[in-house]
């Protein structure tokens, strides 16, 4: 016997993430690391057990080999339950056939036997993507006292940057009038943050529905949301009011590490009351040598460091060594920056190691021309050979 | 890893409690916090299962909470088991148990437990010695020698006003002890035991139910001492770095030793790792003007001062412009704008105000206990 659910949660966490480059050519993109211990999965899985929902369904498809193994029982975010609990989702044949997953609401569509075991009356839907911390219970609970039939949460973003999402536009009581995914003139600035609520019944409808009409696209934004705004059906805004970052390019990713480095503090992750969770091993704490210079950065176990690092994150297990120099910069999990290496404006991917010398980034006063600067990255399990150098916005990701 | 179905471990969490009674007035030896973010007895309890071994019963004496705390189900030491995993065994937990003075009472305490083990193996160890030990090796050994009981030692300089609790072997060429004396007249480098023994279950069995017979307690004295004619007593020497807790000095000292790159290297082998409950805290944030030196800082920490040789547990919070040398700040201590602190080894979540002066010595660290304020 299956207990009932109020609400069942569905991860998307099977795209390809191609706009991080040599970030995802062999990770999907929930998997990559975010803030020196977390990963970008962290933050919908411990919303999620914060807000009492402990029933999620993770919808893999592209490279999952290390997301399902850092997903695993799901008990770091307390997720190994007796009832619920996290599950991982990948496409799978039934007796009329396999298939991929075609489309958001595709995936959905082909998980249904799933959500229907806990017989849920609303079905949270959410990216693996974002950084951001939401109680997810409060849209439920707006989304009730609304009865409503779907449920947006927006956020309001500057008008010039509107165009890059799907924009809301609201009548007074805050119901959904018209929905238009990058607008090139948006009606207004409330964004789609890619984060639904529905009540199960009626998304059951608009699944079937969609699966039958065979659009091609199969998309929550591009079909579901549109088809049920054409049929009147209940659809309100949920507006959220707080730190919210896409993480989809490397430039975002790049931000919203800095961010944490903020004295303005935008997203706390100090903060005990509301954890993000994350699985790590067990490392010692990290060690800061009698050579180091450390300032304005975060760093954590199992790190070794003994150069100088400034506005910079550095993950577990990484060695930065003496006279190697680390600013402005990300680095993932593994990776070891060797003696005089210069590591500025940059991401290093997990397991890399930048020989001594090697050069790596650049600050955006020395480049001549400001359109050639950007982020340099070096994908992950790489190495970067003695004296090389990798000058901004130039993505590594074979060995040099 | 090995698997190891037939070897059972048994760790003491009380025993010496009273060398470092300021740290153990709220607590077990087992539960001192060390390292940062470890807990003593994640040593030896990780050792066992480093070595194979898949059932650990720890006995535990009193003040006992923060143990059961730290330990839960065992699931991070990934004893959390159906067959085997984690047995906690305190005192009152058997028919005729009680508060024990020495080991084979402890043991006899728990008899329903240990009359119950099938496994061919024991390995006994404390909580006061933090090291990086294969049991695999010393039962082979043990195996080989065809030994009653194996006794792991390391050598090591001693001398009986420093080092509290402490026995020292003699050992002939044939690795054979010849005596074991407790904390003897002497002093240089010595046989130290580390307090770790391997035997067959049933040889433990017969040794517990003798010694109840005749009201003995102690393994040491009763056994090793008393009766080492009788039993082929064997010696392997644990040859890497190992520390012994037994004085405020020495626990100040050790943690400090950590920041020497061979020891940490031996403690915390990859191959080896030394497991612990989790915290789930954010890493470490160093904010503008930090100067921090020679220093094993956990996670959860804010530093906004200047550190230099010091060991800070989790969550500690130094403030601008404080300085900070030569010392052990258990988790939570929060150091307040411009203090000044030298050798002080402050126990869980102590609160110093802002400019506060506060100077211990190497020999003699300033101890504050837990939740002072200052």
């Amino acid at each position: 016997m299956k207990i009932k659910k109020k609400c069942v949660a569905m991860l998307l966490a099977g795209g390809q993430g191609s706009r991080l480059y040599a970030l995802t050519q062999k990770v999907a993109k929930p998997a990559i690391p975010y803030g020196g211990k977390n990963r970008f999965i962290d933050f919908p899985l411990s919303n999620c057990i914060n807000s009492g929902i402990d029933t999620v369904g993770v919808l893999t498809q592209y490279q999952p080999l290390v997301l399902n193994d850092y997903i695993g029982n799901g008990q770091p975010w307390d997720l190994d339950k007796m009832h619920g609990g996290v599950h991982v989702l990948p496409p799978y044949q039934t007796a009329a056939g396999a298939s991929w997953y075609e489309g958001t609401a595709n995936a959905i569509y082909q998980n249904m036997a799933f959500i229907e075991r806990y017989d849920p009356e609303y079905v949270i839907v959410l990216g693996g993507d974002h950084i951001y911390k939401m109680d997810y219970s409060k849209m439920v609970d707006f989304h009730v006292a609304n009865n409503a039939d779907s449920t947006i949460a927006v956020i309001d973003v500057p008008r010039s940057e509107a165009s890059r999402f799907g924009i809301m536009t609201c009548d007074e009581e805050g119901r959904v009038v018209d929905f238009t995914e990058k607008p090139k003139e948006p009606k207004s600035t409330l964004a789609s943050m890619g984060i639904y609520v529905f009540t199960w019944e009626k998304l059951k409808k608009y699944l079937i529905e969609n699966e039958n009409a065979n659009t091609g696209s199969k998309d929550f934004g591009k079909d579901i949301i549109p088809a049920m705004l054409g049929n009147g059906e209940r659809l309100f805004a949920y507006e959220f009011e707080g730190y919210w970052r896409d993480v989809g390019t490397l430039d975002s990713l790049w931000e919203a590490n800095m961010d944490l480095l903020s004295p303005s503090l935008p997203l706390d992750l100090y903060d005990q009351s509301w954890k993000i969770y994350s699985r790590h091993e067990n490392m010692p704490p990290q060690y800061i040598g009698p050579n180091a210079h450390v300032e304005n950065s975060m760093i954590t176990e199992g790190s070794v460091i003994d150069g100088t690092v400034d506005f910079s994150v550095i993950s577990a297990g990484v060695t930065i060594e003496e006279g190697a120099v680390v600013k402005y910069s990300i680095i993932m999990p593994g990776t070891t920056i060797k003696r005089g290496a210069v590591v500025e404006y940059a991401i290093i991917g997990e397991d890399s190691v930048i020989e001594s010398g090697a050069k790596i980034g650049m600050r955006p006063e020395c480049v001549e021309n400001r359109d050639d600067w950007g982020i340099a990255v070096v994908g992950h399990e790489l190495c970067v050979s003695e004296g090389k150098q990798v000058l901004p916005k130039e993505i590594i990701s074979e060995n040099i | 890893m090995g698997m190891n179905n037939n070897v059972l471990g048994l760790i003491f969490a009380s025993i010496n409690d009273s060398a470092v009674i300021d740290l153990t007035k709220q607590r077990t030896m087992g539960s001192i916090p060390f390292g940062g973010r470890y807990r003593l007895i994640d040593f030896p309890l990780s050792n066992m299962v480093n070595s194979g071994i898949q059932e650990v019963g720890v006995i535990t004496k009193s003040n006992y909470g923060s143990l059961m705390d730290h330990l839960g189900s065992g699931r991070e030491w990934d004893l959390a088991r159906k067959k085997g995993g984690l047995h906690l065994l305190p005192p009152f937990s058997h028919v005729g148990g009680g508060v024990y003075q020495g080991r084979l009472e402890a043991l006899n305490n728990v008899w329903n437990f240990i009359d119950y083990a099938k496994s061919e193996y024991v390995v006994l160890a404390n909580c006061d010695v933090i090291a990086n030990v294969d049991f695999r090796k010393v039962i082979a050994q043990h195996e080989e020698t065809g030994a009653d009981i194996t006794i792991v030692y390391a050598k090591g300089l001693y001398r009986k006003e420093k080092n509290e609790n402490t026995n020292i072997l003699s050992i002939d060429e044939n690795d054979t002890v010849t005596e074991v004396l407790i904390t003897p007249n002497m002093a240089g480098e010595c046989n130290i035991c580390l307090d770790m023994f391997v035997m067959k279950t049933d040889f433990m069995k017969k040794i517990v139910q003798e010694a109840a017979s005749k009201s003995q307690h102690s393994l040491i004295r009763d056994v090793l001492q008393h009766r080492k004619d009788e039993f082929v007593i064997k010696a392997y020497e644990h040859k890497d770095v190992f520390f012994k807790i037994d004085s405020l000095e020495s626990y100040y000292k050790t943690n400090l030793m950590l920041q020497q790159a061979d020891i940490r290297k031996s403690l915390f082998n990859s191959q080896s790792p030394i497991y612990t409950k989790t915290g789930d805290n954010a890493p470490v944030k160093y904010g503008l003007e930090t100067n921090v030196k020679n220093s094993t800082i956990a996670d959860g920490c804010m530093i906004e001062g200047t550190v230099e040789n010091c060991v800070l547990f989790r969550g500690v919070k130094i403030g601008k412009g404080a300085v900070v040398k030569n010392c052990v700040l258990m988790q939570g201590a929060v150091v307040g704008e411009r203090c000044s602190m030298e050798c002080v080894v402050a126990d869980k979540n102590v609160e110093i105000s802002a400019e506060r002066v506060l100077t211990g010595s190497e020999e003699y660290p300033l101890y504050l206990g837990k939740k002072a304020k200052i």
